[in-house]
Protein backbone atom coordinates (compact mmCIF):
# COMPACT_ATOMS: atom_id res chain seq x y z
CA UNK A 1 0.00 0.00 0.00
CA UNK A 2 2.68 2.26 0.76
CA UNK A 3 4.48 3.12 -2.24
CA UNK A 4 7.79 4.92 -2.36
CA UNK A 5 6.04 8.93 -2.53
CA UNK A 6 3.14 7.99 -0.65
CA UNK A 7 3.69 7.55 2.80
CA UNK A 8 1.08 7.99 5.97
CA UNK A 9 -1.34 4.90 4.20
CA UNK A 10 -1.86 4.19 8.38
CA UNK A 11 -3.60 7.19 9.00
CA UNK A 12 -6.00 6.94 6.08
CA UNK A 13 -7.30 3.59 7.74
CA UNK A 14 -7.32 4.81 11.10
CA UNK A 15 -9.43 7.27 10.14
CA UNK A 16 -12.11 5.12 7.98
CA UNK A 17 -11.99 2.95 11.46
CA UNK A 18 -12.73 5.71 13.34
CA UNK A 19 -15.54 6.51 11.08
CA UNK A 20 -16.86 3.39 10.54
CA UNK A 21 -16.84 3.15 14.39
CA UNK A 22 -18.52 6.12 14.91
CA UNK A 23 -21.13 4.78 12.44
CA UNK A 24 -22.60 2.22 14.59
CA UNK A 25 -21.85 3.48 17.84
CA UNK A 26 -24.63 3.66 20.30
CA UNK A 27 -26.34 7.02 21.01
CA UNK A 28 -28.88 8.12 22.33
CA UNK A 29 -32.36 7.78 20.64
CA UNK A 30 -32.97 11.61 19.65
CA UNK A 31 -29.71 11.45 18.32
CA UNK A 32 -30.10 8.65 16.24
CA UNK A 33 -31.64 9.76 13.65
CA UNK A 34 -29.32 12.67 13.27
CA UNK A 35 -25.95 10.55 12.76
CA UNK A 36 -23.96 12.03 9.81
CA UNK A 37 -23.02 9.82 7.74
CA UNK A 38 -19.42 9.53 8.89
CA UNK A 39 -18.06 7.03 6.64
CA UNK A 40 -19.50 9.35 3.49
CA UNK A 41 -17.65 12.39 4.86
CA UNK A 42 -14.51 10.71 5.60
CA UNK A 43 -13.94 9.35 2.16
CA UNK A 44 -15.28 12.59 0.39
CA UNK A 45 -12.58 14.47 2.40
CA UNK A 46 -9.76 12.16 1.55
CA UNK A 47 -11.22 11.80 -2.61
CA UNK A 48 -10.73 15.71 -2.37
CA UNK A 49 -7.27 15.81 -0.53
CA UNK A 50 -5.88 12.63 -2.26
CA UNK A 51 -7.32 11.87 -5.11
CA UNK A 52 -4.75 9.39 -6.31
CA UNK A 53 -4.52 7.73 -3.81
CA UNK A 54 -7.93 7.79 -2.28
CA UNK A 55 -10.95 6.61 -4.67
CA UNK A 56 -13.94 4.36 -5.85
CA UNK A 57 -12.59 1.44 -5.03
CA UNK A 58 -11.51 2.49 -1.47
CA UNK A 59 -15.01 3.53 -1.74
CA UNK A 60 -16.51 0.50 -2.85
CA UNK A 61 -14.64 -1.46 -0.21
CA UNK A 62 -15.84 1.02 2.55
CA UNK A 63 -18.96 0.63 1.65
CA UNK A 64 -19.17 -3.13 1.69
CA UNK A 65 -17.58 -2.38 5.37
CA UNK A 66 -21.05 -0.54 6.04
CA UNK A 67 -22.76 -3.31 4.88
CA UNK A 68 -21.66 -6.25 6.90
CA UNK A 69 -21.81 -3.57 10.15
CA UNK A 70 -25.19 -2.30 9.43
CA UNK A 71 -26.76 -5.48 8.16
CA UNK A 72 -27.50 -4.19 5.15
CA UNK A 73 -28.10 -5.36 1.73
CA UNK A 74 -25.22 -6.34 0.67
CA UNK A 75 -23.48 -3.64 -1.86
CA UNK A 76 -25.90 -1.28 -0.82
CA UNK A 77 -23.81 1.53 0.60
CA UNK A 78 -20.93 -0.22 -1.63
CA UNK A 79 -22.67 1.43 -4.77
CA UNK A 80 -23.46 4.35 -3.16
CA UNK A 81 -20.55 5.16 -1.82
CA UNK A 82 -18.78 3.91 -5.36
CA UNK A 83 -20.89 6.47 -7.01
CA UNK A 84 -19.91 9.15 -4.31
CA UNK A 85 -16.61 8.37 -4.30
CA UNK A 86 -16.26 8.62 -8.46
CA UNK A 87 -17.98 12.26 -8.20
CA UNK A 88 -15.94 13.62 -5.69
CA UNK A 89 -12.94 12.59 -8.10
CA UNK A 90 -14.28 14.54 -11.09
CA UNK A 91 -14.92 17.80 -8.69
CA UNK A 92 -11.92 17.87 -6.68
CA UNK A 93 -10.22 20.44 -8.41
CA UNK A 94 -12.56 22.53 -8.58
CA UNK A 95 -14.08 21.80 -4.87
CA UNK A 96 -10.91 21.90 -3.61
CA UNK A 97 -10.97 26.40 -3.86
CA UNK A 98 -14.32 26.72 -3.22
CA UNK A 99 -14.29 28.45 1.10
CA UNK A 100 -15.39 25.77 3.43
CA UNK A 101 -19.11 26.66 3.18
CA UNK A 102 -19.16 26.25 -0.32
CA UNK A 103 -17.59 22.87 0.14
CA UNK A 104 -20.28 21.93 2.68
CA UNK A 105 -22.78 22.79 0.20
CA UNK A 106 -21.27 20.29 -2.39
CA UNK A 107 -20.75 17.78 0.17
CA UNK A 108 -24.87 17.94 1.15
CA UNK A 109 -25.28 16.99 -2.59
CA UNK A 110 -23.26 14.37 -2.33
CA UNK A 111 -24.31 12.69 1.04
CA UNK A 112 -27.90 13.01 -0.37
CA UNK A 113 -26.85 11.52 -3.46
CA UNK A 114 -25.79 8.66 -0.88
CA UNK A 115 -29.21 8.41 1.25
CA UNK A 116 -31.36 8.74 -2.30
CA UNK A 117 -29.12 5.57 -3.64
CA UNK A 118 -29.96 3.56 -0.47
CA UNK A 119 -33.04 4.70 -0.10
CA UNK A 120 -33.95 3.60 -4.05
CA UNK A 121 -32.06 0.09 -3.33
CA UNK A 122 -34.29 -0.58 0.02
CA UNK A 123 -37.58 1.09 -1.80
CA UNK A 124 -36.85 -1.74 -4.37
CA UNK A 125 -36.44 -4.59 -1.97
CA UNK A 126 -39.86 -3.35 -0.64
CA UNK A 127 -39.03 -1.63 2.06
CA UNK A 128 -41.65 1.08 3.19
CA UNK A 129 -40.64 4.87 2.69
CA UNK A 130 -39.13 6.59 5.83
CA UNK A 131 -40.18 9.68 7.40
CA UNK A 132 -39.44 13.49 5.99
CA UNK A 133 -36.61 13.29 8.48
CA UNK A 134 -34.82 10.53 7.02
CA UNK A 135 -33.00 13.19 5.32
CA UNK A 136 -31.64 14.79 8.41
CA UNK A 137 -28.15 13.11 7.87
CA UNK A 138 -26.99 14.83 5.29
CA UNK A 139 -27.68 18.18 6.55
CA UNK A 140 -26.33 17.19 10.24
CA UNK A 141 -23.19 15.85 7.78
CA UNK A 142 -23.51 19.62 6.17
CA UNK A 143 -23.11 21.15 9.35
CA UNK A 144 -20.22 19.20 10.60
CA UNK A 145 -18.43 19.13 7.05
CA UNK A 146 -16.26 22.52 8.20
CA UNK A 147 -14.96 20.81 11.43
CA UNK A 148 -14.03 17.56 9.61
CA UNK A 149 -12.54 18.99 6.84
CA UNK A 150 -10.28 21.39 9.70
CA UNK A 151 -9.48 18.64 12.27
CA UNK A 152 -8.34 16.10 8.95
CA UNK A 153 -6.46 18.43 7.23
CA UNK A 154 -4.18 18.67 10.33
CA UNK A 155 -3.95 15.49 10.72
CA UNK A 156 -3.36 14.92 7.19
CA UNK A 157 -0.37 17.73 8.18
CA UNK A 158 0.97 16.72 10.95
CA UNK A 159 1.59 13.30 9.88
CA UNK A 160 2.55 14.87 6.08
CA UNK A 161 0.31 11.86 4.30
CA UNK A 162 0.60 12.77 0.97
CA UNK B 1 -18.37 1.21 -13.76
CA UNK B 2 -17.69 -1.79 -12.69
CA UNK B 3 -18.07 -1.92 -9.23
CA UNK B 4 -21.34 -0.30 -9.39
CA UNK B 5 -22.11 -3.50 -11.35
CA UNK B 6 -20.52 -5.92 -9.36
CA UNK B 7 -22.38 -3.79 -6.19
CA UNK B 8 -25.54 -4.48 -8.05
CA UNK B 9 -24.97 -8.25 -8.54
CA UNK B 10 -24.05 -9.04 -5.04
CA UNK B 11 -27.55 -7.02 -4.18
CA UNK B 12 -29.66 -9.01 -6.53
CA UNK B 13 -27.88 -12.52 -5.16
CA UNK B 14 -28.04 -11.31 -1.54
CA UNK B 15 -31.46 -10.23 -1.99
CA UNK B 16 -32.88 -13.32 -4.08
CA UNK B 17 -31.07 -16.36 -3.23
CA UNK B 18 -29.25 -17.16 -0.10
CA UNK B 19 -25.87 -17.69 -1.82
CA UNK B 20 -23.98 -15.15 -0.41
CA UNK B 21 -25.00 -15.99 3.41
CA UNK B 22 -21.29 -17.88 3.47
CA UNK B 23 -19.40 -15.00 1.80
CA UNK B 24 -21.42 -12.57 4.30
CA UNK B 25 -20.34 -14.96 7.35
CA UNK B 26 -16.56 -15.24 6.35
CA UNK B 27 -16.72 -11.14 5.97
CA UNK B 28 -18.37 -10.53 8.99
CA UNK B 29 -15.26 -11.78 10.54
CA UNK B 30 -13.89 -8.69 9.44
CA UNK B 31 -16.54 -6.32 10.99
CA UNK B 32 -16.22 -8.16 14.25
CA UNK B 33 -12.82 -6.11 15.58
CA UNK B 34 -14.88 -3.05 15.12
CA UNK B 35 -18.25 -4.48 17.29
CA UNK B 36 -15.84 -5.17 19.91
CA UNK B 37 -14.19 -1.84 19.82
CA UNK B 38 -17.57 -0.42 20.13
CA UNK B 39 -18.69 -3.12 22.94
CA UNK B 40 -15.59 -2.36 25.00
CA UNK B 41 -16.30 1.03 27.10
CA UNK B 42 -19.86 -0.61 27.90
CA UNK B 43 -18.21 -3.83 29.23
CA UNK B 44 -15.16 -1.91 30.77
CA UNK B 45 -18.06 0.25 32.92
CA UNK B 46 -19.90 -1.98 33.75
CA UNK B 47 -16.93 -4.35 35.08
CA UNK B 48 -16.03 -1.52 37.31
CA UNK B 49 -19.87 -1.11 38.54
CA UNK B 50 -19.73 -4.19 39.64
CA UNK B 51 -15.88 -4.53 40.97
CA UNK B 52 -16.20 -1.20 42.98
CA UNK B 53 -20.01 -2.32 44.14
CA UNK B 54 -20.41 -2.29 48.33
CA UNK B 55 -20.98 -5.03 50.07
CA UNK B 56 -24.08 -3.55 51.18
CA UNK B 57 -25.09 -3.06 47.93
CA UNK B 58 -24.06 -7.11 47.35
CA UNK B 59 -26.19 -7.93 49.98
CA UNK B 60 -29.35 -6.41 48.74
CA UNK B 61 -28.74 -7.58 46.06
CA UNK B 62 -28.32 -11.12 47.12
CA UNK B 63 -31.43 -11.40 49.27
CA UNK B 64 -33.61 -9.81 46.86
CA UNK B 65 -32.30 -12.88 43.98
CA UNK B 66 -32.59 -15.23 46.87
CA UNK B 67 -36.14 -14.65 47.59
CA UNK B 68 -36.97 -14.23 43.95
CA UNK B 69 -35.57 -17.95 43.29
CA UNK B 70 -36.93 -19.08 46.22
CA UNK B 71 -40.84 -17.73 44.71
CA UNK B 72 -39.83 -19.06 41.20
CA UNK B 73 -38.43 -22.20 42.20
CA UNK B 74 -42.32 -23.07 44.08
CA UNK B 75 -43.78 -22.00 40.71
CA UNK B 76 -41.52 -24.27 39.16
CA UNK B 77 -42.64 -27.11 41.14
CA UNK B 78 -46.09 -26.87 40.19
CA UNK B 79 -45.10 -26.44 36.65
CA UNK B 80 -43.12 -29.49 36.90
CA UNK B 81 -46.33 -31.67 38.50
CA UNK B 82 -48.51 -30.08 35.84
CA UNK B 83 -46.29 -30.72 33.17
CA UNK B 84 -46.25 -34.19 34.11
CA UNK B 85 -50.03 -34.00 34.17
CA UNK B 86 -50.21 -32.32 30.73
CA UNK B 87 -48.01 -34.89 29.01
CA UNK B 88 -49.86 -37.66 30.42
CA UNK B 89 -53.14 -35.76 29.14
CA UNK B 90 -51.60 -36.04 25.75
CA UNK B 91 -50.85 -39.25 25.48
CA UNK B 92 -54.32 -40.41 26.40
CA UNK B 93 -54.95 -38.12 23.78
CA UNK B 94 -52.31 -40.06 21.35
CA UNK B 95 -50.45 -36.25 20.80
CA UNK B 96 -47.11 -35.81 20.86
CA UNK B 97 -45.89 -32.73 23.51
CA UNK B 98 -42.13 -31.42 23.33
CA UNK B 99 -41.62 -29.78 26.69
CA UNK B 100 -38.04 -28.32 26.77
CA UNK B 101 -36.18 -26.39 24.41
CA UNK B 102 -32.62 -25.87 24.71
CA UNK B 103 -31.90 -22.30 25.22
CA UNK B 104 -28.96 -20.38 25.46
CA UNK B 105 -28.28 -16.96 27.31
CA UNK B 106 -26.77 -14.10 24.91
CA UNK B 107 -26.51 -10.73 25.34
CA UNK B 108 -27.10 -7.74 22.78
CA UNK B 109 -24.01 -6.09 21.23
CA UNK B 110 -24.10 -2.38 22.09
CA UNK B 111 -24.26 -1.34 18.19
CA UNK B 112 -26.63 0.99 16.99
CA UNK B 113 -27.85 0.04 12.76
CA UNK B 114 -29.91 1.50 11.16
CA UNK B 115 -32.55 3.36 13.08
CA UNK B 116 -34.95 2.50 9.95
CA UNK B 117 -34.58 -1.32 10.64
CA UNK B 118 -35.04 -3.26 13.74
CA UNK B 119 -32.25 -5.31 13.73
CA UNK B 120 -29.77 -6.29 16.90
CA UNK B 121 -26.67 -7.64 16.69
CA UNK B 122 -25.69 -10.93 19.36
CA UNK B 123 -22.60 -11.80 20.71
CA UNK B 124 -22.81 -15.38 19.46
CA UNK B 125 -22.57 -17.18 16.44
CA UNK B 126 -22.23 -19.88 14.33
CA UNK B 127 -19.12 -21.06 17.28
CA UNK B 128 -22.36 -21.28 19.45
CA UNK B 129 -24.45 -23.67 16.60
CA UNK B 130 -27.06 -20.72 16.20
CA UNK B 131 -28.48 -20.69 12.85
CA UNK B 132 -30.78 -18.61 10.50
CA UNK B 133 -34.27 -18.26 11.36
CA UNK B 134 -33.62 -19.28 14.87
CA UNK B 135 -36.44 -17.65 17.53
CA UNK B 136 -34.56 -15.24 20.36
CA UNK B 137 -36.57 -14.51 23.13
CA UNK B 138 -36.30 -11.96 26.57
CA UNK B 139 -37.63 -12.64 30.06
CA UNK B 140 -41.30 -11.43 28.98
CA UNK B 141 -41.73 -12.77 25.15
CA UNK B 142 -40.77 -13.34 21.74
CA UNK B 143 -38.22 -10.77 20.02
CA UNK B 144 -37.47 -12.01 17.16
CA UNK B 145 -35.62 -14.54 14.81
CA UNK B 146 -31.61 -14.64 13.59
CA UNK B 147 -31.18 -13.64 10.22
CA UNK B 148 -27.44 -13.51 9.52
CA UNK B 149 -24.75 -15.53 11.36
CA UNK B 150 -21.02 -15.21 11.33
CA UNK B 151 -18.15 -17.07 13.07
CA UNK B 152 -19.14 -15.12 16.43
CA UNK B 153 -21.60 -12.62 16.15
CA UNK B 154 -25.19 -13.09 14.48
CA UNK B 155 -27.56 -10.43 13.52
CA UNK B 156 -31.56 -10.75 14.13
CA UNK B 157 -34.54 -9.26 13.19
CA UNK B 158 -37.21 -7.84 15.43
CA UNK B 159 -40.89 -9.14 15.52
CA UNK B 160 -41.81 -4.92 14.97
CA UNK B 161 -39.36 -5.08 11.82
CA UNK B 162 -41.85 -4.26 8.61
CA UNK B 163 -40.12 -7.34 7.07
CA UNK B 164 -41.48 -9.57 9.81
CA UNK B 165 -44.03 -11.53 10.07
CA UNK B 166 -45.03 -13.77 12.51
CA UNK B 167 -47.36 -16.76 13.71
CA UNK B 168 -49.63 -16.27 16.52
CA UNK B 169 -52.97 -17.09 18.19
CA UNK B 170 -55.06 -15.47 20.90
CA UNK B 171 -54.52 -17.36 24.10
CA UNK B 172 -57.69 -16.65 25.19
CA UNK B 173 -60.07 -18.41 22.59
CA UNK B 174 -56.96 -19.81 19.88
CA UNK B 175 -57.80 -17.56 17.09
CA UNK B 176 -54.84 -18.27 14.81
CA UNK B 177 -53.66 -15.37 12.94
CA UNK B 178 -50.22 -13.51 11.59
CA UNK B 179 -48.73 -10.66 13.42
CA UNK B 180 -46.96 -8.14 11.43
CA UNK B 181 -44.15 -5.88 12.24
CA UNK B 182 -45.56 -2.14 11.78
CA UNK B 183 -42.12 -0.59 11.63
CA UNK B 184 -42.98 1.25 15.14
CA UNK B 185 -40.78 0.06 18.20
CA UNK B 186 -43.81 -0.55 20.33
CA UNK B 187 -46.20 -1.66 18.19
CA UNK B 188 -47.19 -4.91 15.74
CA UNK B 189 -50.26 -5.50 13.53
CA UNK B 190 -53.02 -7.78 13.06
CA UNK B 191 -54.32 -7.09 9.50
CA UNK B 192 -55.87 -10.71 8.89
CA UNK B 193 -58.61 -10.65 11.71
CA UNK B 194 -62.25 -10.99 10.48
CA UNK B 195 -64.42 -8.29 11.70
CA UNK B 196 -66.92 -10.87 13.38
CA UNK B 197 -64.04 -12.60 15.27
CA UNK B 198 -63.77 -12.54 19.01
CA UNK B 199 -61.20 -10.41 20.04
CA UNK B 200 -60.73 -7.53 22.36
CA UNK B 201 -58.55 -5.18 23.82
CA UNK B 202 -56.08 -7.26 27.00
CA UNK B 203 -56.23 -10.32 24.91
CA UNK B 204 -52.42 -12.11 24.89
CA UNK B 205 -51.28 -13.32 21.77
CA UNK B 206 -48.90 -16.27 22.22
CA UNK B 207 -47.05 -18.12 19.17
CA UNK B 208 -48.82 -20.83 17.36
CA UNK B 209 -46.19 -22.74 16.54
CA UNK B 210 -47.40 -23.03 12.95
CA UNK B 211 -44.58 -22.14 10.74
CA UNK B 212 -42.22 -24.52 12.15
CA UNK B 213 -39.80 -21.46 13.32
CA UNK B 214 -41.07 -20.63 16.88
CA UNK B 215 -41.91 -22.95 19.46
CA UNK B 216 -45.65 -22.69 20.21
CA UNK B 217 -47.00 -21.15 23.42
CA UNK B 218 -44.44 -18.37 23.95
CA UNK B 219 -46.27 -14.79 24.82
CA UNK B 220 -46.19 -12.05 21.46
CA UNK B 221 -48.00 -9.49 22.03
CA UNK B 222 -50.95 -8.26 24.21
CA UNK B 223 -53.73 -6.68 21.97
CA UNK B 224 -54.13 -2.75 22.48
CA UNK B 225 -56.92 -1.51 19.96
CA UNK B 226 -59.28 -3.07 17.75
CA UNK B 227 -61.42 -1.31 15.48
CA UNK B 228 -64.37 -2.35 13.03
CA UNK B 229 -64.70 -0.74 10.41
CA UNK B 230 -67.96 -1.67 8.11
CA UNK B 231 -66.39 -1.11 4.84
CA UNK B 232 -63.72 -3.45 5.32
CA UNK B 233 -63.35 -6.93 5.34
CA UNK B 234 -60.70 -7.15 8.43
CA UNK B 235 -60.64 -5.30 11.78
CA UNK B 236 -57.83 -2.94 12.33
CA UNK B 237 -56.08 -4.67 15.54
CA UNK B 238 -53.10 -3.35 16.81
CA UNK B 239 -50.87 -5.00 19.39
CA UNK B 240 -47.95 -4.26 21.96
CA UNK B 241 -45.04 -6.50 22.13
CA UNK B 242 -44.75 -8.45 25.41
CA UNK B 243 -40.99 -8.13 25.13
CA UNK B 244 -39.05 -5.38 26.22
CA UNK B 245 -37.48 -5.04 22.72
CA UNK B 246 -35.97 -1.55 23.22
CA UNK B 247 -34.40 -2.33 26.58
CA UNK B 248 -33.41 -5.83 27.17
CA UNK B 249 -29.81 -6.60 27.18
CA UNK B 250 -30.24 -10.40 27.92
CA UNK B 251 -31.90 -12.61 25.24
CA UNK B 252 -32.47 -16.38 25.17
CA UNK B 253 -31.93 -18.59 22.01
CA UNK B 254 -34.05 -21.56 21.41
CA UNK B 255 -33.64 -24.60 19.49
CA UNK B 256 -37.10 -25.66 19.39
CA UNK B 257 -36.29 -29.08 17.47
CA UNK B 258 -33.70 -29.59 20.28
CA UNK B 259 -34.85 -31.86 23.85
CA UNK B 260 -31.45 -32.97 24.00
CA UNK B 261 -29.90 -32.22 27.32
CA UNK B 262 -27.86 -29.84 28.81
CA UNK B 263 -25.38 -28.18 27.29
CA UNK B 264 -22.26 -26.11 28.65
CA UNK B 265 -23.41 -22.29 29.29
CA UNK B 266 -27.52 -23.21 28.33
CA UNK B 267 -29.47 -22.87 31.12
CA UNK B 268 -33.16 -22.98 31.59
CA UNK B 269 -33.15 -26.68 30.61
CA UNK B 270 -36.49 -28.29 31.88
CA UNK B 271 -35.89 -32.01 31.66
CA UNK B 272 -38.59 -33.79 31.28
CA UNK B 273 -39.13 -37.05 29.38
CA UNK B 274 -40.38 -36.75 25.95
CA UNK B 275 -42.04 -39.10 23.76
CA UNK B 276 -40.10 -40.15 20.66
CA UNK B 277 -41.71 -39.35 17.85
CA UNK B 278 -40.79 -35.61 17.71
CA UNK B 279 -39.84 -34.43 14.13
CA UNK B 280 -41.16 -31.44 13.67
CA UNK B 281 -44.11 -31.36 10.99
CA UNK B 282 -44.82 -28.56 9.63
CA UNK B 283 -42.94 -28.18 5.60
CA UNK B 284 -40.21 -25.90 5.55
CA UNK B 285 -41.95 -24.14 2.76
CA UNK B 286 -44.49 -23.01 5.67
CA UNK B 287 -41.65 -21.89 7.65
CA UNK B 288 -40.31 -20.21 4.94
CA UNK B 289 -43.57 -18.29 3.60
CA UNK B 290 -44.17 -16.87 7.43
CA UNK B 291 -40.67 -15.81 7.67
CA UNK B 292 -40.82 -12.42 5.54
CA UNK B 293 -44.00 -10.78 4.33
CA UNK B 294 -42.79 -9.47 0.75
Amino acid sequence: MILGRHHGGGVIVVTFVIALLLTVAPLPEWARYLRPDWVGLVLIYWCLALPDRVGVGTGWSVGLLVDLLTGSLLGQHAMALTIVAYLTLKLHLRVRLFPVWQQALTVLVLLILHQLLSLWVSRFIGRPGPPMYYWAPSLAGMLIWPFIYIALRSLRRSFRVS
Amino acid sequence: MLLVTLSIALMMMDHRQNHIESLRAGLSVLVYPLQLAIEMPRAVSEWFRESLATRRELQENNASLRTQLLMLKAQGQKLQSLETENIRLRELLDSSFKIGERVLVAELMSVNLDPYKHQVVINKGELDKIYPGQPILDADGVMGQVVHVGPYTSTAILITDTAHALPVQVNRNGIRTIALGSGAINRLELPYIPNNADIQPGDLLVTSGLGGRFPPGYPVAVVQGVQHDPGRPFAAVVATPSAKLNRSREILLVWPDDTSTLETGSTGQTGAPSPPEEQPVVPEEAAAATEENP
